[in-house]
């Protein structure tokens, strides 16, 4: 599978407040209304201008703060594919992987990668091609590859839980 | 061989192996499963999985306090979605509007026993690592699959061992401390890993200052940390957990001590690090990152509308008697706030008995209901756009307080109070003179 959209590139620490603010936490259910908050006290641009596809590339410590899956869903529902980082807070990478954000921790890419510029990922293959090159990423590790594979982890428990059919 | 950690002694525990190495994947059923005000969206996801029962009800808790009282009509709801769920599923150990915060509720009511393994639907899930416990923070959906199954995948992480000796200075908290490691060593210095401390510097805290450090290091980046279980947190649990289970202390607190997991003496760990805490003085997180540390001394001075005390961080006893002891004889600063917030309700009734409510309150300070109140910025104490907020919560990130254009400056109780008496950032020996 190729990945391919446009960079809104980011720096070190990005949290969970600023990609999804805590006072809609308990309120904001819809994933349509939940994309319209997404980054909204970083990026205020963000949410009117990103089009489905597009990729997130962010510096180390992505997503620290809150275990809220809305600031995995939120950017899903931009359309969001795949966020490459230095390094991604626990909770989120676990909620990124549970929810089908591709999370890619590669810094090689992210010195690479221009905000702002096209870039593809061959999922399969595990490499990223940008205007300077291409770079390889570790892939993740089985049990989340099949998550990933599955659609989610909702998707993937359905699948598991549902009474066998006669 | 190596000998095991104690994040690897847990895991093992809770996965039914004989033993795990860090790096491994492993299918952890947890003794605890709680959620918050979070319960009810968790309920739908649970919902359409197509599964109509709970695994294990007995082993999942609620408490209702991210937002209490419902501030909205949509808050409102989402509690009576909690409510009718537990109901539904036979989920018994519900904690509604007023008993308090998730971590310091479910500590209370020794829901949590050290060698167990915690799952919460929270970042600070950590915090129940005071009680000798694996806890791990996780999202909603695997929190529906937790509900489910009964389990959930973890990664065994490495572990990084913190030494800590000395003689805790007057006026110096485990507070200062956590402030002054996440400041050495980065808010990513703990990421995905176990914290372990140990040594006569976590033996001689009091009960109430404990929960801080495995808190705090959710702001660390770590999965886990952890306090080794001694004599003084067995005679504050056993019989807590006595009443619960319908059993003598004596036997309750056997089984306990029988129970614990303590790391070898020759575990393998990342790093070790070695603080003398008699060295500490009191610190300052700055806005808005909880790794801008600086000395309280190198602050002093920046004026403050809104001074809040509460929190799973610093909201218990111990907290509100220091704030007292501050505040007493004294007037919070015309121009300043002063809101005060216990972690739970035994908390407040214990504060309310020792007359600290009465000398907060004299001293001009709003007492809100046990919960979360302002710390995500829900209700209960907001600042305005370019208001400065100093809190004893362990979190000011840009907008965290409910605007971005508001700076939160974080610090231990004692600092809070007397910046509120000041209406600048103080050290308390100043206001007391």
């Amino acid at each position: 599978m190729i990945l391919r959209g446009r960079v809104w590139k980011y720096g070190d620490d990005v949290n969970t407040d600023v990609i999804f603010p805590g006072k809609y936490t308990y309120t904001i259910n819809d994933p349509a209304e939940m994309a319209r908050h997404a980054l909204e006290d970083l990026d205020p641009t963000f949410a009117s201008q990103a089009q489905p596809g597009d990729i997130v590339v962010g510096g180390k410590n992505w997503g620290n703060g809150s275990s809220r899956e809305q600031a995995v869903i939120s950017l899903r529902a931009v359309g969001v594919t795949a966020l490459i980082a230095r390094s991604i807070a626990r909770i989120y990478f676990r909620n990124a992987v549970n929810n089908g954000l591709l999370p890619i921790v590669c810094p090689p890419a992210v010195d690479a990668i221009q905000n702002g510029e096209t870039v593809e990922i061959d999922v399969d293959r595990h490499v990223v091609r940008c205007v300077a090159g291409e770079i390889e990423f570790p892939p993740l590790s089985p049990s989340a590859q099949a998550i990933i594979a599955a659609g989610g982890l909702i998707p993937m428990l359905k699948t598991r839980l549902a009474p066998p059919s006669s | 061989m190596a000998g095991k950690t104690f994040a690897e002694k847990a895991l093992a525990r809770a996965a039914g192996l004989p033993g795990v190495v860090a790096g491994q994947i492993v299918d952890a059923a947890p003794d605890l499963a709680f959620s918050h005000d979070n319960t009810a969206p968790i309920a739908r996801t649970f919902y359409s999985l197509g599964v109509t029962r709970v695994k294990y009800p007995e082993r999942l808790a609620f408490t209702m306090d991210h937002a209490v009282p419902a501030p909205t009509t949509a808050h409102a709801q989402n509690h009576v979605e909690a409510r009718r769920f537990a109901a539904e599923q036979g989920v018994t150990n519900i904690f509604d509007v007023g008993r308090g915060i998730c971590h310091q509720v479910l500590s209370e009511e020794a829901l949590a026993r050290p060698g167990d393994t915690v799952l919460g639907a929270d970042s600070h899930t950590p915090h129940f690592g005071w009680l000798g416990a694996f806890a791990a923070g996780v999202g909603r959906s695997e929190m529906a699959a937790v509900w489910a199954t009964g389990e959930l995948w973890l990664r065994v992480p490495d572990s990084v061992r913190v030494y800590l000796t000395g003689d805790w200075p007057q006026g110096v908290t485990s507070k200062d401390f956590c402030l002054r490691l996440i400041g050495d060593q980065g808010a990513d210095g703990g990421i995905y890993l176990s914290i372990e401390f140990d040594g006569p510097a976590v033996s001689s805290l009091s009960i109430d200052s404990r929960p801080v450090i495995p808190n705090m290091m959710a702001e660390f980046g770590a999965k886990n940390a952890y306090l080794a279980p001694d004599d003084s947190l067995f005679d504050w649990l056993a019989p807590r957990r006595a009443r619960r289970v319908g059993q003598p202390v004596a036997a309750v607190r056997e089984e306990m001590a029988a129970r614990a997991l303590y790391p070898d003496s020759d575990a393998t760990y990342l790093a070790e690090y070695h603080y003398d805490v008699s060295q500490l003085e009191p610190m300052i997180a700055l806005p808005h990152r909880v790794d801008k540390v600086k000395p309280l001394s190198e602050v002093r001075g920046v004026r403050v509308q809104q001074a809040f005390l509460g929190t799973c961080t610093n909201g218990r006893l111990e907290d509100l008697a220091a704030a007292a002891d501050v505040v007493r004889g004294r007037s919070v600063a015309a121009g300043t706030r002063f809101v005060v917030i216990p972690a739970s309700s035994e908390v407040y009734m214990a504060a309310l008995r020792a007359g600290h409510i009465e000398t907060l309150l004299a001293a001009g300070a709003a007492i809100g209901t046990p919960g979360c109140g302002p710390c995500m910025g829900n209700h209960m104490g907001v600042p305005a756009p370019n208001e400065v907020t100093i809190s004893s919560a362990n979190r000011n990130f840009q907008g965290r307080m409910g605007t971005r254009d508001a700076e939160v400056y974080l610090a231990n109780p004692a600092v809070v109070a007397a910046t509120a008496i000041a209406g600048y950032i103080v050290d308390p020996r100043e206001v007391m003179g």
